[in-house]
């Protein structure tokens, strides 16, 4: 007689969440492409650094945990971490940046929290703020991209700069982000048109070279719609909020505030609506929360980008709406069928 | 076109699933009767309520169609013999239910004759019985809901007086994957059911049919629709629905065809609609035009079997011999699931006999869900995205998970209608649905146990309660034993006694006055 089979259901779809995990990666390509592109093969190091690292930290973890080490890498989770801080990094930076954020992320903010499913805030996110705000130097050291500098740094020399810390041609090029421009020289009482009209650092949408990294995220984050991996409401609603406030105070007065499509397509706005805010472990997971929190950070990144100390927001409004996640869910609960209504 | 065919606006609900359909397997061959077998066993309870009580002693000879066992209440069903032969025993037997536990059974051994019992009704337009008449011949006919859940058909074809029944929807979606035993009725016996809907919308006094079937079910629609257009009339109507797993779900399928959501806790005839699947719509027929009790029925045989196909088998047929007569290879199975793969469940034993609800037997020779490791919890909710009711599953797990049974209800853990979409596309495989079961179960058991309590501690209160009266009694009785004494006159007799008394306690006084104050005298 054929043993007795689990409960109901007996099918299974298939899916998993290292599935999951890997295609969200995939769908991170060609924004990393284009990045390394515009940007050098510092990024690379960057990733390959962040990545080695955390998986490292995992494992270290995992073992001490007395976990199944290779079950529980076969989630992906630490890589796609590292991936995302890596990415939110500046393109030279020492290798101990990317190392230390990688640590950080998976040993505390995963970790510590109880590991894969159990942490109330974005690790990615977690690692990056804990750099930013303890080496704000190097953090804010942001190479130009190449095409304003008309030359490329060799793998040999970025290898000299990451791991020697040899800097000259680093200093050489690097320059403050367009967001970063923008904020400094409007306290000069400049107005928008005459800083960005002037400076080839800004491009037909938002700064040049970062449109396209931008344009990269958002089409990666519509093969992960078209695949399902991920919700349109958070996406969606971020993007919304953002262009909303934009919107709102670029028409009230245009010379003090940049408009709509300045704000969606620099920094890290779509590497944030479709791959950081998305994180499910930290969202909302109601439909109305969901749209609740994705706009949410959409106004945060604003206001922080606008009035805030730091030139890009995505990081502090993510971990602000994670804290704030749970109560969302709370109040935002479906109306379950055949409750509540006509009744 | 009657108005009633004509367009109609469907509705949706929340989320659901496009699953794997599998159902051309098993439409391939044409139906077929199953060889009665040499014995059959034929549990009293095959239906929602209150077993049957055996009417028949080890040894009777039974015929075909013969009743066996009777309904004890209303709530219950009687059981027929599916074929005429001598009862052999009446014991306890291993049933078909997820348990694996046993129940009484009859097992009768087949004389091969199959003989009808003589008092068969004659043929009768059902449109001169009484609706009265017509669900009582129903509820002695032992007609349940073949649809799945088997409750006693009559009940839901009494209109409740204060109510007036709009849409009585035949359901055909039969949603569940590998199951075609409802589109092979609907194929071969179209006729049956438009008759069956007659004969239910008289007893109802329902106002119109509803015909429901999945669109993946096109020969079925177009057998139906011809069907219609024959013997049925402007208030009939076939109504092709998008397949959408659980489409077939009652309350999922009234919000498709009417919009309206049955309340939680609520009938569908709250909302003035009534459901009935297609089966029992034939076997309705049957049991009124041809006086046939429900003794057969059509079942599903699929999965990893040489020929997947649907066979009509008596009731009692052991399933054994149901998958000998397919040809199944049952020693290279990893399972053999009764009912569909997202709500089925799994045979421990083989010996179990088909009964009124059995609509499918999967075979599978691979495990079908080996034993996952599985994940935490990412909380992706792609389980809150496909649950027909709204609720948010991995709140469920989460408090199940932590056997906070409290939080978890206010959840509404019990609409959970265990339909396995949130298992089937958990990304962490976690098998949620179980957890939804064990927490139900917990909480059932506790609801006893506090029942118990309950009835321990008004037990408890109530001794209490009659001790303090007694004792109060007893206090009053002897206030009034103590007052009737007063009150009776002292005689002389009672007084020399007392002054014997009180002269005798003066002297022990005087006495012990000396000798506190001469204590050396005792003690030197």
């Amino acid at each position: 007689m054929p043993p007795i089979a689990p409960s109901s259901p007996h099918f299974h779809s298939g899916k998993s969440v290292g599935a999951t995990m890997r295609t969200v990666l995939y769908a991170l390509a060609p924004g990393i492409a284009i990045y390394i592109a515009l940007f050098g093969w510092g990024v690379l190091f960057n990733i390959a650094i962040a990545g080695g690292v955390a998986l490292l930290c995992e494992i270290a973890v995992l073992k001490m945990r007395d976990k199944n080490v290779a079950h529980a890498l076969a989630d992906y989770s630490a890589l796609l971490t590292a991936v995302l801080l890596a990415l939110s990094l500046p393109p030279l930076a020492p290798w101990w940046l990317p190392a230390l954020g990688a640590m950080f992320a998976i040993i505390i903010a995963k970790h510590l929290y109880g590991g894969l499913g159990y942490n109330p805030f974005n690790p990615a996110m977690i690692g990056y703020v804990v750099l930013l705000i303890s080496f704000p130097k190097q953090m804010i050291a942001w190479p130009a991209p190449e095409a304003l500098w008309q030359q490329s740094l060799s793998f040999g020399e970025i290898w000299q700069v990451v791991f020697a810390s040899h800097l000259p041609a680093a200093d050489a090029i690097t320059m403050a982000t367009p967001l970063d421009t923008l904020k400094t020289q409007l306290r000069l009482d400049k107005t928008v048109a005459g800083i960005t009209g002037a400076n080839p650092l800004f491009g037909a949408l938002g700064g040049t070279g970062w449109e396209w990294v931008n344009l990269a995220f958002l089409l990666g984050g519509g093969w992960m719609l078209y695949r399902r991996i991920i919700n349109w409401h958070i996406p969606v609603a971020m993007l919304a909020g953002l262009a909303l406030m934009a919107g709102i105070f670029h028409l009230i007065d245009p010379e003090r505030f940049a408009g709509p499509l300045f704000h969606l397509f620099s920094g890290a706005a779509m590497l944030g609506a479709f791959f950081i805010a998305t994180d499910p472990i930290t969202a909302s997971t109601t439909d109305k929360g969901r749209l609740v929190y994705g706009c949410g950070i959409g106004i945060l990144v604003y206001i922080i980008r606008t009035w805030g100390g730091y030139p890009d927001g995505v990081a502090f409004a993510v971990l602000l709406m994670n804290l704030a996640a749970p109560t969302i869910d709370y109040y935002t609960q479906p109306r379950v069928f055949g409750h509540g209504r006509d009744q | 076109m009657s108005p009633a065919t004509a367009f109609r606006k469907l509705f949706r609900f929340h989320g659901g699933l496009h699953l794997p359909e599998y159902k051309d397997l098993s439409t391939a061959v044409s139906v077929e009767a199953a060889p009665v077998p040499k014995r059959l066993i034929v549990p009293t309870q095959q239906h929602i309520g209150v077993a049957a009580k055996p009417m028949v002693a080890v040894g009777d000879y039974v015929f075909k169609g013969q009743k066996i066992a009777r309904a004890p209440n209303l709530i219950s069903a009687p059981v027929h013999a599916p074929s005429s032969g001598t009862v052999v025993e009446i014991g306890e037997h291993p049933v078909p239910h997820p348990s694996g536990l046993n129940a009484q059974c009859i097992i009768i051994e087949t004389d091969g004759k199959d003989v009808w019992i003589e008092q068969r009704r004659q043929t009768r337009d059902c449109r001169d019985i009484p609706p009265d008449e017509l669900r009582e011949l129903i509820r002695i006919s032992g007609i349940v809901g073949l649809g799945g859940a088997g409750f006693p058909s009559y009940i839901k074809l009494s209109p409740a007086s204060s109510r007036v029944v709009e849409t009585l929807i035949l359901n055909g979606a039969e949603c569940e994957p590998y199951i075609t035993c409802d589109d092979m009725l609907m194929r071969t016996r179209p006729e049956e059911i438009v008759q069956g809907i007659h004969i239910m919308l008289h007893a109802l006094h329902a106002r119109e049919c509803v015909i429901a079937i999945e669109d993946n079910k096109p020969e079925a629609i177009d057998a139906m629709r011809a069907a219609v257009k024959e013997y049925g009339n402007e208030h009939i109507s076939v109504l092709a629905i998008p397949t959408l797993y659980p489409g077939g779900g009652e309350k999922q399928l009234i919000k498709v065809v009417t919009g309206k959501e049955v309340p939680y806790n609520k009938l569908p005839l709250d909302v003035r609609v009534v459901c009935h699947n297609v089966a029992t719509a034939a076997a309705v027929y049957r049991a009124i035009s041809r006086g046939e009790p429900l003794i057969s029925r059509y079942i599903t045989i699929t999965g990893d079997v040489g020929q997947p196909r649907n066979l009509e088998v008596r009731i009692g047929t052991p399933i054994r011999e149901l998958l000998e007569y397919c040809a199944v290879p049952v020693h290279d199975l990893s399972a053999i699931i009764m009912g569909g793969p997202m709500m089925g469940f799994s045979l421990s034993n083989l010996d179990v006999p088909a009964i009124k609800t059995t609509n499918c037997l999967l075979a599978l020779r691979t495990a079908p869900r080996p034993q996952p490791q599985t994940y935490p919890c990412i909380r992706c909710s792609a389980c809150a995205d496909v649950c027909p009711i709204n609720l948010l599953p991995q709140q469920l797990y989460w408090y199940a998970h932590s056997r906070n049974f409290d939080k978890i209800q206010d959840f509404s853990l019990f609409d959970c209608i265990e339909c396995g979409c949130c298992d089937y596309v958990c990304p962490s495989q976690i098998p949620l649905v179980q957890y939804f079961r064990f927490a139900k179960t917990e909480i059932w058991a506790q609801d006893e146990e506090k029942k118990k309590a309950e009835i321990a501690r008004q037990r408890h209160e109530f001794r209490l309660q009659r001790q303090e009266r007694e004792k109060a009694e007893r206090a009053e009785r002897h206030k009034q034993k103590a007052a009737a004494l007063q009150d009776e006159q002292p005689t002389a007799e009672d007084t020399a006694r007392k002054a014997a008394i009180q002269a005798a306690l003066e002297r022990a006084k005087a006495k012990q006055a000396t000798a506190e104050s001469t204590p050396d005298a005792d003690n030197p």
